[in-house]
């Protein structure tokens, strides 16, 4: 199966502990994984579905290039990171 | 009873507790280091909601049952999906405007009729209702899909927002908005249908043919005075407005020092002729006028001005107070001030003289008494 770990930052918000997923693309990814965490949704996406502006995703060291429907093919064992760009003051 | 003051600043929420003494203290705080864009206690009760910009991570809202003693996640207002054959671009830039929540910016409780009501305003332009006090919300459609409200651009944001609900205690069914940039907007049908009323606004700064177009016009900051709510007053970014037909049309006040220009306006509770203002430099310097910081108060509706400004610094003072960040009690007599740069006031008799609470606060977005 697929793992999918997320940035420390966001874990003072709303718990995201790291966990196997399943699916073949990356929404259906996270969709496996929003349903166990539904707080965790509106943390990583939008209110269109699309990945927030500041976020990230890393698939196997590449970075997500669908961000709108996030319909990047994943392979079986692909391991997701869920991080967001240091910026702000 | 106790009063409150609470402050959302860009690095938490804070809440002054007045002692008997007259002092004011903070009793507690809130989301240290995380902006607080808004901030609504309801009356009568323990209820506190605050709107929080976690940049990255999106707009959420917080809500505490116990006067801010602790705060738990409630949800966030939320834009519906955008149809996919949907156009809906920025006038401007010509770029899709995003239905996602940008900002919460205000917040307000609903008109004593429907005390379960709040209502929050957006960028991108989009108006919420909740029906439970701030446990759920839902964008009122009917205004989001009006055609005209393609045509709203951003003032200071990129996007257009909404910053004021003001209600007209004589009918629970009529609402008005402020937009930034887009006029004024009324509903008398509880939001069924709605009706642009900025007529009588002008902007100097628009080309001359637009300069009237109540589209057009970039409202910083509307109040209404409850006591008597034909009248309501406007801050716009091209001056002082008033309207004695319950926001049906508008006056320009002309002439006022030391500037006409400036973002916040709180109307007195009671007396339609009174209301308080913070000018600054016009327009895109936006501090005090000669480094002075002053309160504006007219007590005549407008004719003449007083510039208040004892127990406010005299020189050097490069405070903005931005739109959300002047109040007054119910008592009409006590303000509070906040600024860009950290500092907080209490005005004691009308603004008579103010008292610093604090210079070393984050910049102060919202304030409100409770």
């Amino acid at each position: 199966m697929a793992t999918i770990s997320f940035t420390a930052n966001i874990q003072r918000h709303v718990t995201c502990p790291d966990e196997s997923v399943s699916g073949g693309t990356v929404a259906e990814l996270l969709e496996d994984y929003f349903a166990r965490h539904p707080r965790a949704r509106g943390y990583v996406l939008d209110d269109q579905g699309a990945l927030r502006h500041h976020m990230n995703i890393y698939v196997d060291g590449e970075a997500l290039r669908d961000r709108v429907r996030q319909s990047d093919a994943v392979a079986p064992d692909a391991e997701l990171h869920v991080f967001q760009a240091l910026s702000g003051g | 009873m106790a009063r409150h003051l609470w402050v959302g600043t860009r690095k938490g929420l804070f809440r002054f507790d007045e002692a008997e003494d007259g002092a004011w203290r903070i009793g507690a705080t809130a989301f240290l280091g995380d902006p607080v864009t808004a901030i609504l206690p309801f009356a009568g009760g323990r209820r506190v909601l605050a709107a929080l910009d976690h940049g990255h991570f999106g707009c959420k809202m917080q809500l505490s049952e116990d006067g801010g003693a602790s705060w738990n996640e409630s949800a966030a207002p939320a834009y519906p999906p955008k149809p996919d054959d949907e156009v809906d671009l920025d006038p401007f830039r010509k770029t899709p405007v995003p239905w996602t929540t940008k900002l919460i910016w205000t917040l307000e409780a609903g008109h004593p009729a429907h005390p379960d009501e709040a209502w929050c305003g957006t960028i991108p332009g989009g108006l919420f209702r909740s029906p439970d006090r701030g446990e759920s919300w839902e964008l009122v459609r009917s205004l989001w899909d009006h055609p005209k409200r393609k045509l709203w651009v951003g003032g200071g944001a990129d996007l257009a927002g909404i910053h004021s609900v003001v209600f007209d205690p004589r009918r629970a069914d009529r609402v008005l908005v402020g937009v930034s940039c887009g006029g004024v907007w009324r509903t008398d049908d509880r939001g069924e249908t709605w009706e642009q009323t900025a007529h009588g606004m002008r902007s100097d700064y628009a080309p001359p043919e637009l300069a009237h177009v109540p589209d057009s016009q970039d409202v910083h900051r509307l109040s209404v005075c409850r006591g008597a709510p034909d009248r309501i007053w406007a801050q716009h970014h091209n001056g002082i407005f008033r309207s004695d037909d319950a926001g049906a049309s508008w006056n320009e006040i002309e002439g006022v020092r030391p500037s006409v220009f400036g973002f916040p306006v709180v109307a007195h509770p009671e007396r339609p002729d009174t209301a308080w203002f913070v000018p600054a430099v016009k327009d895109e310097k936006r501090y005090p006028v000669d480094g002075r910081l002053v309160v504006n108060r007219t007590d005549d509706a407008g004719k003449t001005f007083t510039a208040l400004g004892e127990g406010l610094p005299a020189e050097h003072a490069y405070d903005l107070v931005y739109r959300h960040a002047l109040d007054v009690a119910a008592d009409g007599e006590t303000l509070a001030l906040g600024s860009t740069t950290g500092n907080l006031w209490v005005g004691l008799d009308g603004g008579a003289r103010f008292v610093s609470l604090s210079s070393t606060l984050p910049p102060i977005y919202a304030l409100r008494f409770a």
